[in-house]
């Protein structure tokens, strides 16, 4: 099957003999062009994400995928310079971009957990409840409440349980990526951005985080952004693969991984180039 | 080339190396039925080994391959195919051992008959594997489409080789040692043509990412695209 542009969303849905599963929709990037300055990053993008399901960005280094996850909760507007030249970002059917829209309520909706863990110089009970802080709310058994169901769903509370009021800074490297999981995951967000989650992680701390995607996939829709064609393998239900600002290929991770439909596909996901 | 690509190439030489040998004792093999000729059944026997090894060291390289490069897409496909197909290789080289025995045995007694069909089987047996390797080092998995109608032949012959011996030992008890060896000839060809065929299916699967085994996919009816 040639992918053209409309093929992309068409693929969602399995081929044919293969179970009739009709995802729904959550993310919608629907002809989207992206600017830093005068230079276009992004070239007419559509894509649909399926909602509860993990879809990995892979391609090689400048081809867009982080810009594109940064569109996703509006992170480029905090670069200057930067503007969505066409088209419109939906979730749920509602233009993120629209001037109505308040940044911040989306940011809540779409959390984000970036390549080098970044916890706050706090203990790792402030660093869960930090988002629940700064929305106003300062009510002591929901705050123990959502650190122990946070740090349960990020798979890190019988590792911390008795040092909650410790440094988070004293944690590892795969602790500290999955305490910001937490801590994203606390303020009850529909959508997990993961921009290279595990590429500052040894293989152990790896293989924590990508168990920890597939349960969260139960109650989030996950995007990922990964330069490990494994990881996108083993974690992602879709992938997306982009190369110069274009979306070259979209489709179920089995049919990308097995027999892609585009001979760029193949050759960047075989290591002949990027 | 890539070292990648380079690791590729050489799993694929040495597969086609074997493959090269392999057709080269089915070859001896039959000489050795049709010419009445000890020298040549022994030197299949003989170097019967080398395949062997020939087809560990296949599997030791895709083994290493996969731990180091963990391939994708068709080069992951390749690594399950060229050790599939070093074991049908193998296979292949095994039945001709089996013939040639047969062979030295029949050699040492008079023709119970001249041989017609069992050459004309075998040769249609060796032209599917030919075929099947053509389609591997060519990358022209279309080659192979036709190979399974012609393993139909194969077993069609056998029937008619078997049916054939039968009424000689029914005839003449004195025939029984000689007409079996023939029939076990026509045996071993006939599994040669089977594993051909397996060769076919992976060569198709190696190239358009389809199983056609048993029947699965587009099956005995392959649609030309």
């Amino acid at each position: 099957m040639t992918h053209t542009k409309m093929d992309v969303s068409a693929s969602l849905t399995p081929s044919a003999g293969t179970h009739e599963t009709v995802y729904r929709t959550l993310i919608e990037v629907d002809n989207v062009d992206f600017y830093y300055g005068q230079s276009k990053a992004l070239h007419d993008i559509n894509l649909k994400i399926p909602e509860k399901m993990v879809t990995s960005f892979i391609g090689p280094s400048g081809c867009g995928k982080s810009t594109l996850l940064r569109c996703l909760n509006r992170m480029n507007d905090l670069i200057d310079g930067t503007r969505v030249g066409k088209g419109e970002i939906r979730i749920d059917g509602v233009n993120i971009y629209s001037p109505d829209v308040d940044v911040i309520e989306l940011r809540k909706r779409v959390g984000m957990v970036f390549q080098k863990s970044n916890p706050f110089p706090k203990s790792i009970y402030e660093n869960i409840i930090y988002g629940l802080r700064i929305q106003g709310i300062n009510n002591k058994s929901l705050f123990n409440e959502v650190v122990e169901k946070s740090l349960r769903g990020a798979a890190l509370w019988d590792e911390v349980k008795d040092r909650l009021h410790e440094s988070a800074l004293g944690m590892s490297g795969g602790q500290m990526q999955r305490l910001c999981i937490a801590r994203a995951i606390a303020v009850n967000p529909e959508i997990i951005l993961m921009d290279e989650p595990c590429s500052a992680l040894d293989p152990i701390a790896t293989m924590k985080i990508e168990e920890l995607i597939h349960e969260l996939k139960r109650q989030f829709t996950i995007v990922i952004v990964t330069h490990n064609m494994q990881q996108a393998g083993r974690c992602s239900d879709f992938t997306a693969f982009y190369y110069i600002g274009k979306l070259i290929e979209f489709d179920r991770t089995e049919k990308i991984f097995t027999n892609p439909a585009q001979k760029q596909t193949e050759d960047y996901i075989t290591g002949r180039f990027g | 080339m890539q070292l990648l690509d380079q690791q590729l190439a050489k799993i694929r030489e040495q597969l086609l190396m074997m493959a090269s040998l392999v057709d080269r004792n089915l070859n001896a093999a039959m000489r050795s039925l049709v010419e009445r000729d000890d020298k040549l059944a022994e030197l299949v026997e003989a170097e019967d080994s080398q395949i062997d090894q020939m087809e560990i060291a296949i599997d030791e390289m895709v083994v290493k391959f996969m731990a180091t490069h963990g391939p994708i897409a068709q080069d992951c496909r390749l690594m399950l195919v060229s050790s599939k197909i070093s074991n049908n290789l193998e296979r292949i080289a095994d039945q001709a051992v089996a013939i040639s025995r047969r062979a030295r045995e029949l050699n040492t007694q008079p023709m119970l008959k001249p041989l017609i069909d069992i050459p004309r089987m075998a040769q249609v047996a060796q032209e599917m594997l030919r075929d099947s390797l053509t389609a591997l080092a060519d990358k022209k998995p279309e080659l192979t489409l036709e190979i399974k109608s012609r393993d139909k032949s194969v077993d069609e012959i056998n029937k008619q080789i078997a049916r054939e011996l039968t009424s000689f030992m029914l005839e003449d008890p004195a025939t029984i040692t000689r007409a079996l060896n023939l029939m076990l000839v026509a045996r071993c060809i006939e599994r040669i043509a089977d594993h051909a065929k397996n060769i076919a299916e992976e060569v198709y699967f190696l190239y358009r990412a389809q199983d056609i085994r048993h029947g699965n996919g587009v099956g005995e009816a392959v649609a030309v695209e």
